[in-house]
């Protein structure tokens, strides 16, 4: 369905064993969906339609939900995912501007991916790290209060 | 059940346990708004149009879902309602084009109404704005997001009534829009076109595709011949477009309003029903004696057909290969009346007035050109007919009753039942009864098949051959029947099957509002003019008898089969 070349046979006939044995179950949505996002780094198409037809639910509750969910994404992300918090704590501390920040140097708005497959940027709310605001996390790494000038240095250390 | 008492605004009420606010508010003739509430559809508490102060609670509650109960304490009408409930009305209209006077819905919009009631006139907070691309792609639905104020009464439609969810919303916050799976065109969902969702949409969200103006524009051309058909339906529903009770019949109005706008000669769609009773009760009374495939399913309803091509391909082969009375009409005019009259079909523009948004799509479907042209050319919902009369200044109420002309417009009863639930399995029993019994059927009346019942059955006694029938509508019944089917746990011989609720008289295309009070009143109309018709069985329809004598030969000859028979394409659930 149009998707990327990629060594992803394997993980379609993972993807669809797993969905085979939700058959009928609508209530297996949302974790077959963190396992489709786990093992691709996003949800094809494909893998939607083939949860809709299973699950038995119509193609828009699995896209609606897809959509709704931060967690899940369309595109496939980069190496590095970064994820800058906006919720209110993030916000109010200047996390706009860090945002702003990373998109500039990256050369790539929020929801995108950089060309060369190696940076994701996402905007998110919320980390559940108030305390530490503004807070990003690039993959697992959590990194505190944040500064658009500490944007370059934070990149440094994913090559 | 248990009654409980409560009291709003100072006034005691008693209602069953269960019951919401609202509802005992509307027993006791206090009136709350609503802007996403639909009865039994949508039920959900989202728009907070509905707020009310409940004493002991903190916060505002919605009326359309809190449920009642002994000795609960509720005022509508205090400041801090009121104000609520501006507030939240002026936070829907900050992300609402004002574009009133050229809606579509102008003077029949829900929102615009709630703002004049509550006396909105200004609204203090600016906001911001998604635009979102209108969706033109099918030939029946408009859908405009820009106006959509996220109700969900049209996701809860097509989900619980029609049982398909062709849209539903997706992202979330200020990006929240009502839209298909991966936010296709709907021309490349599986969308039937069926137009419910148009019906319950508050707004100017979802529409009709408006054709008005390629209408007006062949009337006006001296060098075309401009016929008209009215659907069963739309006789007794018209009327509501100017302000009539619900269940006026308006079959005279209607007939003289349209020679006014300039259809001659004004024909009926009736006719065409009784032909398509003649075919398709031959094709039953042979599949039942040459062993071939049963049940047989009807084929009337285009937002049906569509989907069971998208939903259930594998049992294309139970659809009766008839084409719908619209189209059967359009090939009979562009041959048969083409020659009678010594018009060139070319020359010859068929409009229809249908109560349906899917009879825009069906007349464009390739098969519907077996006269060489595309049979029908133009469809106008009952809507737009009313537009175009109001926009031609015609004053309904002034007008007189007249008659349809010769020879397309000669009816029964049976044809005009098609319009209802169960109608065209009466009018077919009433004929296959007497074309396999050889026998006057004395109780004209199959009470059995009649009314609103989500699925109904019959067995049905032909002389000892014993036929089990089979009604349905709206496809959430449509697919509980074709499940059975497929399980082989039911053994009718005969389905019908209509899209919509109630039938053509609850289509798409119908006035708004539609609700179940109004499509009753609507349905015993329909009844009624059955009743009133000096004849009420398809096959003795003095007109249908000379097509056949004249042009087709009989019925399922090799004419019929050219041009009233049809077929079907599989297409894709996704």
């Amino acid at each position: 369905m149009g998707e990327q070349a990629c060594a992803c046979e394997e993980k379609y006939k993972e993807i669809e064993e797993a969905i085979g044995e939700y058959k009928g179950d609508r209530s297996a949505l949302i974790p077959l969906l963190q396992k489709t996002q786990r093992l691709f780094g996003y949800v094809p198409r494909a893998v939607q339609v083939k949860i809709a037809e299973e699950l038995g639910i119509p193609l828009t509750d699995v896209y609606g939900t897809v959509t709704f969910y931060s967690f899940f994404s369309l595109k496939p992300k980069g190496k590095y995912n970064i994820q800058c918090c906006n919720g209110t704590a993030c916000y109010v501390r200047g996390a706009p501007k860090v945002i702003e920040r990373f998109e500039k140097e990256l050369g790539i708005k929020a929801g995108d991916t950089t060309d060369d497959g190696k940076y994701s940027l996402q905007v998110v709310r919320c980390l559940g790290a108030c305390g530490l605001s503004p807070t990003i996390m690039v993959n697992q790494d959590t990194h505190a209060r944040m500064k658009p000038d500490k944007v370059p240095e934070v990149l440094k250390k994913y090559v | 059940m248990a009654l409980v008492t409560l009291t709003i605004d100072g006034k005691k009420v008693e209602i069953e346990e269960g019951a919401t606010v609202l509802e005992a508010a509307r027993k006791a003739g206090i009136d709350i708004p609503t802007l996403c509430f639909l009865e039994d559809i949508n039920e959900i508490g989202a728009c907070r149009m509905c707020v009310v102060e409940v004493k002991g609670t903190k916060a505002l509650q919605a009326a359309c879902v809190y449920p009642v109960s002994n000795g609960l304490e509720v005022h509508t009408n205090t400041p801090l309602v009121r104000a609520s409930r501006r507030l939240t009305l002026e936070l829907l209209l900050s992300n609402h084009p004002y574009e009133c006077p050229t809606c579509i819905r102008n003077l029949n919009c829900e929102l615009q109404a709630l703002a004049e009631k509550l006396g909105i006139r200004e609204v203090r907070v600016p906001g911001i704005r998604e635009e979102f691309k209108v969706d033109d792609s099918t030939p029946s639905i408009v859908r405009d997001p820009n106006k959509c104020i996220l109700c969900r009464r049209c996701v809860a439609v097509c989900e619980q009534i029609q049982g398909i969810k062709a849209v539903a919303p997706m992202n979330r916050g200020f990006k929240s829009v009502v839209t298909t799976a991966f936010q296709q065109p709907m021309a490349d969902v599986s969308c039937v076109l069926c137009g419910q969702c148009t019906l319950v949409c508050p707004v100017g969200a979802l529409y009709e595709h408006d054709d008005i103006d390629k209408v007006w524009k062949a009337l006006a051309d001296p060098d075309k011949h401009v016929i008209v058909q009215t659907a069963p339906a739309t006789r007794v529903t018209v009327g509501e477009m100017f302000g009539m009770e619900p269940g006026t019949i308006s079959t005279g109005k209607m007939v003289a309003a349209l020679r006014r706008l300039g259809f001659n000669p004004v024909f009926d769609t009736d006719f065409a029903a009784d032909l398509t009773i003649l075919e398709e009760g031959s094709e039953l009374i042979e599949r039942l004696e040459h062993g071939g495939k049963l049940p047989l399913i009807t084929s009337c309803s285009p937002g049906w057909i569509k989907f069971i091509e998208h939903f259930y391909p594998d049992l294309l082969d139970h659809l009766s290969t008839c084409k719908s009375p619209q189209q059967m009409f359009g090939a009979i005019a562009k041959t048969y009346y083409a020659q009678k009259v010594g018009v060139d079909p070319s020359k010859i523009v068929v409009v229809s007035i249908m109560p349906c948004t899917a009879k825009k799509f069906e007349c464009r479907r390739p098969e519907m050109n077996s006269s060489g042209f595309q049979d029908v050319d133009y469809v106008l919902t009952t809507r737009e007919f009313g537009r175009m009369v109001k926009q031609a200044g015609i004053d309904w109420n002034s007008l007189p009753e007249e008659e349809y002309d010769d020879p397309l417009g000669v009816s029964t009863g049976a044809g005009a039942i098609f319009g209802a639930t169960g109608g065209v399995m009466e009018a077919a029993l009433r004929t296959a009864y007497e074309l396999v019994t050889g026998k006057t059927l004395e109780r004209l009346d199959y009470n059995e098949v009649r009314g609103l019942e989500g699925i109904k059955e019959a067995t049905v006694d032909f002389d000892g051959l014993q036929v089990k029938v089979a009604v349905a509508h709206t496809l959430s019944n449509a697919r509980k029947i074709l499940d059975r089917v497929k399980a082989g746990e039911v053994n009718y011989h005969f389905i019908e099957i209509m899209a919509c609720p109630g039938g053509c008289l609850g289509g798409g295309g119908q006035p708004i509002p539609t609700n179940t009070e109004i499509r009753k009143k609507r349905m015993a109309a329909i009844y009624e003019v059955d009743k009133n018709m000096p004849l009420r069985k398809s096959h003795e329809n003095p007109a249908v008898k000379m097509l056949y004598e004249e042009f087709l030969g009989k019925p399922l000859s090799h004419k019929s089969h050219e041009l009233l028979h049809t077929h079907y394409t599989p297409r894709p659930k996704y």
